[in-house]
């Protein structure tokens, strides 16, 4: 029986706490004015509605002890701008969660490569907690992750938290400043210098797209079965309930089939220009 | 249960449309028909069947439509016009919520009674590639369901195809065979209807009209009807291996039709399957109510692809190769049917006369 509210009504949640990241980046905890926010799998999104102006996708960065949503959101346009704006006590529409998440389970007993690309950390924040607090089901764990200068920087106190629990943290810049003593360059070329079996290996890549293909194929390249790396792509996800047709790729619609894809499935449509 | 579902019951006659009309009007429903209105075939009310479009016919071609005096008793001797029942399944403009404070209201609550006259075969089978987009997934539309639900579909069965008319190849028609409440073929000399009824509501209203029972005569002729329509199709497509001739993305011949499309967006509007939507938002200056409205929206503009500031599909040829190859393939994989009914419309309302037939015709 079809009823209920419609696929696109959101459900009013309260913003609870604002933490400032970047000079355009800010992470809300948001909860439920009524009622408990449903749970969410790793790599899943929701819609988030600054009212009067629109809405637009965001991943799910982790669970508020509160029992809240906690969602990191770039001002680039005129929505993130007006949810990063968002003060606590201020309301917004949020629906969801949304898509499919991470292959958690198909990791088990392996080694995990984690890379993410600037804001592809906050979908895959969730990943490595799920995994650091299961930490004896997996076997070596690292995370790689790029910035473009060391101030912009995403969850620097969670990188040194999760290096403290047992992962091989790596963080790699494009603009070093004078304090910066790491590594300059590509994602990719952290591969080097991480310690992974290629052939017992799983790897969760999020970040723009080029950086995506780049670590997929390096480490494919390396020996990891392309099946067992995922990425979670981007695409014009307006209705998150495959309906508004805008975030197609191919047969799939990147909201409902993704966001997170196998790199086996994932790499043939990249690979075709403007599909 | 839709129309069309139920059990087939014999044919009857009725001599004139007046009564159904009328009849309709009397249990409630607005009644939306064909109509000339600026030398174009439109759907709209009608108070009673003298406002429909009698004794015109269309001339349709790529690019190319034009309306001509055709036998002043008919009714309905014209091809598909730009409306489809879209307007009534998927409204151009709805609203979907307002919101003030922490109060969130949905709209899009009702849904009047219409009783849609003269779809053609080829609209029926749009309506149920529809149903399946909007109730057959994971998330199904409430909304969509009630306005469904409300509709009266009433079909004629083509007597006259349009030169852009392929829906023989798309199994589509030209006889209505399911999801309609009425299905009528206009017969000549002496001018009637025969009409079938595709369920309990079709039962009922076809019951209070003043009719005759279907004589075998009129039954072979309304069939000699739709056997003609078949053979006289404007256009043809040969759908064996669409996936696969599809799956050329690297085509020059999507270079070619993109140099020639316009991205104007036209087909995309009378497609009569075409679901792709937006919305837009608003906040009202006297009381801060925020409303967000759901729009019809198309692949053939720039900004519907649009990701972090650029558009996916920044390319005429990459927009057409999208709409075409989601319409006749990828429709295929992600709802088990195709998303093209062979109504033709896209190709007579095309402005510079693109025809989809051609184009599939010439993939490799």
């Amino acid at each position: 029986m079809i009823g209920g509210p419609h696929p696109m009504t959101p459900a009013p949640y309260r913003v609870r706490s604002r933490r400032p990241d970047r000079a355009d980046t800010v992470t809300l905890t948001l909860e439920p004015v009524r009622g408990a926010c449903p749970p969410f799998e790793p790599g899943q999104f929701t819609m988030l509605y600054a009212p009067g102006v629109g809405e637009i996708p965001v991943s799910i960065s982790g669970r508020a002890g509160s029992g809240g949503y906690t969602q990191t959101i770039r001002a680039v346009g005129a929505v993130s701008a007006a949810l990063c704006g968002k003060r606590p006590g201020d309301v917004v529409g949020l629906r969801g969660p949304y898509g499919q998440g991470w292959s958690l389970h198909a990791a088990a007993g392996l080694d995990v490569v984690v890379a993410a690309g600037g804001l592809g950390l906050a979908p895959l924040r969730p990943v490595v907690r799920a995994l650091l607090r299961h930490r004896p089901g997996y076997g070596r764990i690292s995370v790689i992750a790029g910035s473009r200068a060391p101030g912009l920087l995403l969850y620097s106190a969670d990188l040194a938290c999760w290096a403290g629990q047992g992962a091989d943290v790596r963080v790699t810049v494009d603009h070093p400043d004078h304090a910066w003593r790491g590594p300059v360059g590509l994602v990719t070329d952290l591969i080097d210098r991480i310690v992974f079996e290629p052939r017992r290996t799983c790897a969760f890549v999020c970040g723009p797209e080029a950086m995506m293909c780049r670590t997929a194929a390096e480490l494919v390249r390396r020996g990891v079965a392309p099946g067992r790396v995922e990425l979670s792509l981007e695409r014009n996800m307006k209705c998150a309930v495959a309906r508004c047709g805008h975030c197609q790729l191919g047969p799939l619609f990147v909201c409902e089939d993704g966001p997170v894809l196998r790199y086996d499935r994932a790499a043939p449509m990249l690979a075709v220009p403007e599909l | 249960m839709f129309a069309g579902e139920g059990d087939a019951v014999d044919a009857v006659v009725i001599e004139s449309l007046e009564p159904l009309v009328a009849g309709l009007r009397a249990e409630g429903y607005a009644v939306v028909g064909p109509v000339v209105r600026e030398r174009v075939i439109r759907f709209e009310e009608v108070e009673s069947a003298d406002r429909l479009a009698r004794g015109w016919t269309d001339v349709q071609e790529p690019g190319r439509y034009r309306l001509a005096e055709g036998d002043a008793e008919m009714v309905f001797s014209f091809a598909a016009s730009p409306d489809s029942a879209k307007p009534y399944t998927q409204p151009p403009r709805q609203t979907l919520l307002r919101m003030r404070g922490e109060h969130i209201e949905e709209a899009g609550q009702d849904a009047p009674r219409v009783a849609l006259l003269g779809l053609r075969a080829c609209d029926l089978a749009a309506i149920a590639v529809q149903d399946r987009v909007f109730l057959g997934g994971r998330h199904p539309d409430p909304a969509y369901l009630r306005r469904r639900r409300a509709l009266l579909l009433i079909a004629v069965n083509c007597a006259v195809p349009g030169g852009t008319c392929f829906c023989v190849s798309m199994h589509t028609g030209p006889k209505a065979t399911t999801g309609f409440d009425l299905a009528l073929t206009e017969l000549a000399a002496p001018h009637r209807f025969v009409v079938e009824t595709g369920g309990e509501r079709g039962e009922r209203i076809v019951a209070a009209l003043p009719h005759r029972p279907a004589t075998a005569g009129d039954l072979d002729a309304a069939a000699e009807v739709s056997r003609g329509a078949a053979e006289r199709m404007g256009r043809h497509v040969d759908t064996e291996g669409i996936q696969e001739r599809l799956s050329a993305h690297d085509s020059p011949r999507w270079a070619q039709v993109g140099a020639r499309c316009l991205t104007c967006a036209n087909c995309t509007m009378v497609c009569p399957t075409c679901f792709c939507s937006t919305v837009e938002d608003t906040t009202s200056f006297t009381d801060g109510t925020a409303e967000r409205i759901e729009r019809w929206d198309s692949c053939f503009t720039l900004g519907f692809s649009e990701v972090g500031g650029a558009p996916v599909r920044g390319s005429n040829a990459g927009r057409y190769r999208q709409w075409l190859t989601h319409k006749f393939s990828t429709w295929i994989d992600q709802f088990g049917m195709s998303g093209c009914v062979g109504c033709g419309r896209c190709i007579t309302w095309c402005p510079v006369g693109i025809d989809v037939t051609e184009e599939l015709a010439n993939l490799p």
